[in-house]
């Protein structure tokens, strides 16, 4: 009775009276969609901010107001248009002076009109500037020479032309950055004038495969074993499985703080700290969770099916392999799903056992970076952050059934 | 027992094998060890000596344990209603029947299955005192009232309550575990109280509520054990709100020292792994305990239908 009540979540039936609100008054309707609105912003801007961030110029990130959109701006300097960045807005008649002698010839600085000395004959005056107009310096690849010494310039607003520009290379800059490279390799090595360092061992696509590694080994795992012992809990009878379960049940409500010093006792006795061992190889010893996760699939399975099989002279190994596991996708892959998102996300088991640069996964190895020499390279976190992001993002996309299938079942059963 | 029995126990033995060796490696000694550990001092470096109770004892007079424990208990305590209702009013919202929901459902989701260091990371960028857009929105609404708007995580007063809406950000989960429940709730149920002149709160109360109470019982305590022993985000906002921050220390000012973290500096930076144990041990107590209790509140209240 209550399954045939049970209405597809996907199927509308706008108009007809439905759930706890019956049916919605336009005024109803119209907060339900505002508040969609504003969860949109909540749960989307953030990211959607991220996204912006990770491809803005550092400057974009550092100013105000913040802008969405990664912009690049062009204006004449002495005479050429190159790529600026806006300083300053001028609030006063100024005039941009340049040092002539001495050892800061060619620095320039914009000073009031009113306090400019026509006389002093070590500056020369190299443009007036109006109060609404910008303090510009010439925008180069590297940012060292563009501390020291940058090219400065008077633009009109109207002179500026700004277009949208993704700095892209924000990212292989952010993957240098996170293994390890200097600022000053880091800007050279993409403007392509200093040479790339030669202790480019740990390179960001070792802390990929690291992850990948922990991942796919720990999927794998995760469902054969799982499976395996699932298996014996819901379609062989037994002496002491129900004991057994039982137990297995006790054991989801311990945290894992208790287990923590003892495993990594354990991991250190077996030499496994400073690999990336103690990170999937358990895995492939079960887990509460998913056993009493298959074992609920499993026991939905006809018991016929095996008897006919047993009738053959089937063995109970090859019903498992050949008959139930390929039943059973949909369960295999929920757990597949939720141990990849685990192990994707896992900080505090890296931070434990993972003692050396090379074995890090990207978690850990962004983690390291931004307490290091993160600091203000928000540009460089939000493009790291991205990367991690992205292949959950992906996965989410391809299998948003599994998810929504995988979600229902761990709530329900609770 | 028969041979049969005898047969069919080596079976289950035998698939059972991984777990045995998972259960016994993972978990059974595990625990026992660290029960074992929690009475004695140790050092991963030496063998542990027992010493009774005075682990226990000293954390009475630990004045950051009951730091770490008021910290923790401040975020958990507005974390998880927070979380429970704002989860459960998007599932109601994405119950209802409006254009475009699926799409909304996945959008709600995606940040609780973000990476938690990226979403960290997200967050630290986002509550940046100087630079955060977070600021940039509120500079203007405080100087209306003649303020400025806090540093946030790296504001002693500020970051706990900004870990809690971050928090609050990852609500999409429960909000889907809810609409599953919300689901299952039968449709003739809401038509029947329609007819008999039921409002739209009574049959929250009446209907809703009842039929989706074991899925919101489950969110509650797994809201409490999660929020007991939050750790990544903590650790990596700690590390990362400027200055010469430590999570270890629960910067800025002690004010993040939650839980967690002070367990987990005492076993691997003091290598105090005998008052570490203790500290677990503590918090396992202390999760049972909150758990009885949600189950006392709850009462006869969870209806467990079908």
């Amino acid at each position: 009775m209550r399954r045939m009540a049970r209405r597809s979540p996907s199927s509308s039936f706008a108009g007809t009276p439905s759930g706890v609100l019956g049916r919605l008054t336009p005024a109803a309707r119209f907060s339900a969609y505002a508040a969609l609105g504003l969860g949109s912003l909540w749960f989307g801007f953030p990211l959607l901010w991220m996204v912006a961030t990770s491809l803005s110029p550092v400057e974009q990130t550092l100013s105000f107001p913040p802008r969405l959109l990664p912009l690049s701006q062009h204006a004449l300097l002495d005479g050429e248009r190159r790529e600026v960045t806006l300083d300053e807005r001028v609030r006063e008649p100024s005039v941009l002076l340049e040092e002539v002698g001495g050892p800061r010839a060619g620095l320039r600085t914009l000073v009031p009109e009113r306090s400019f000395d026509e006389r002093d004959a070590s500056r020369r005056r190299v443009a007036s500037a109006l109060p609404g107009d910008w303090l510009v310096s010439e925008r180069s690849a590297s940012s060292k020479s563009q501390q020291r010494n940058p090219r400065r310039g008077i633009a009109a607003p109207s002179s500026i032309e700004t277009e949208v520009q993704p700095r892209w290379e924000n990212y292989p800059k952010a993957f240098a950055a996170l293994a390890g490279k200097s600022m000053e390799e880091i800007e050279g090595f993409v403007g392509g004038t200093a040479p790339l360092s030669s202790d480019a061992e740990v390179s960001f696509f070792t802390f990929f495969v690291n992850t990948l590694i922990v991942c796919v080994l720990g999927v794998i795992g995760t469902v054969l074993s799982n499976a395996l012992v699932a298996y014996g809990f819901a379609r062989l009878a037994w002496r002491g499985r129900e004991a057994f379960f039982a137990l297995t049940l006790a054991t989801l409500m311990i945290p894992y703080p208790v287990l923590m010093v003892p495993l990594f006792s354990i991991f250190q006795a077996l030499g496994w700290v400073g690999t990336l061992l103690p990170l999937w190889v358990p895995a492939f010893f079960g887990s509460a969770f998913n056993i009493f996760l298959m074992r609920q699939f499993f026991r939905t399975l006809p018991l016929e099916l095996s008897e006919a099989a047993r009738l053959d002279g089937a063995s109970e190994f090859r019903i498992f392999w050949q008959l139930i596991l390929p039943l059973s996708r949909p369960v295999l892959a929920v757990a597949a799903l939720f141990h990849f998102l685990y192990a994707w996300n896992d900080f505090l088991g890296p931070l434990l056992y993972l003692t050396r640069r090379h074995t890090f996964t990207l978690s850990l190895a962004l983690q390291s970076y931004q307490t290091t020499h993160g600091g203000v390279q928000w540009h460089f976190l939000m493009a790291a952050s991205t990367v991690i992001v992205l292949p959950v993002l992906l996965v989410f996309f391809f299998a948003q059934k599994t998810f929504v299938q995988g979600i229902a079942t761990t709530g329900s059963k609770g | 027992m028969k041979r049969k029995d005898w047969r069919a126990l080596a079976t289950g033995l035998a698939f059972s094998a991984p777990w045995i060796v998972g259960f016994s490696a993972f978990l059974a000694y595990p625990v026992l060890a660290s029960l074992f550990y929690s009475f004695c001092d140790y050092s991963i470096l030496q063998r542990p000596v027992f010493i009774g109770l005075g682990n226990y004892r000293e954390l009475l007079h630990d004045e950051v344990f009951w730091l770490s424990l008021r910290n923790t208990l401040f975020y958990a305590a507005f974390s998880v209603p927070l979380g429970v209702l704002s989860s459960l009013a998007l599932a109601l919202l994405l119950h209802l029947p409006l254009r475009g929901r699926a799409f909304f459902r996945a959008l709600f989701y995606l940040p609780s299955i973000v990476p938690v260091v990226a979403s960290s990371m997200l967050w630290l960028w986002i509550f940046n005192g100087q630079y955060g857009l977070l600021n940039w929105l509120l500079r203007p609404v405080c100087a209306w009232f003649g303020s400025t708007p806090p540093a946030w995580l790296a504001d002693p007063a500020w970051a706990k309550p900004a870990l809690v809406l971050m928090s609050l950000w990852g609500a999409g989960n429960s909000m889907l575990i809810y609409l599953a429940g919300l689901g299952d709730v039968p449709q003739e149920l809401y038509e029947s109280a329609a007819i008999d002149g039921a409002g739209t709160w009574r049959r929250f109360w009446h209907i809703t509520l009842p039929a989706i109470s074991p899925v919101l019982y489950f969110n509650v305590i797994m809201g409490i054990i999660g929020a007991l022993q939050v750790f990544t985000q903590v650790f990596v906002v700690a590390g990362g709100a400027g200055g010469n921050a430590n999570p270890l220390e629960g910067s800025p000012a002690r004010s993040t020292l939650f839980y967690s973290i002070y367990l987990f500096s005492t076993a691997f930076f003091d290598l105090r792994m005998g008052y570490a144990s203790a500290l677990a041990w503590v918090l396992f107590l202390l999760v049972a305990l909150l758990t009885l209790l949600a189950r006392h509140i709850a009462g006869g209240r969870v209806h467990y239908s079908a």
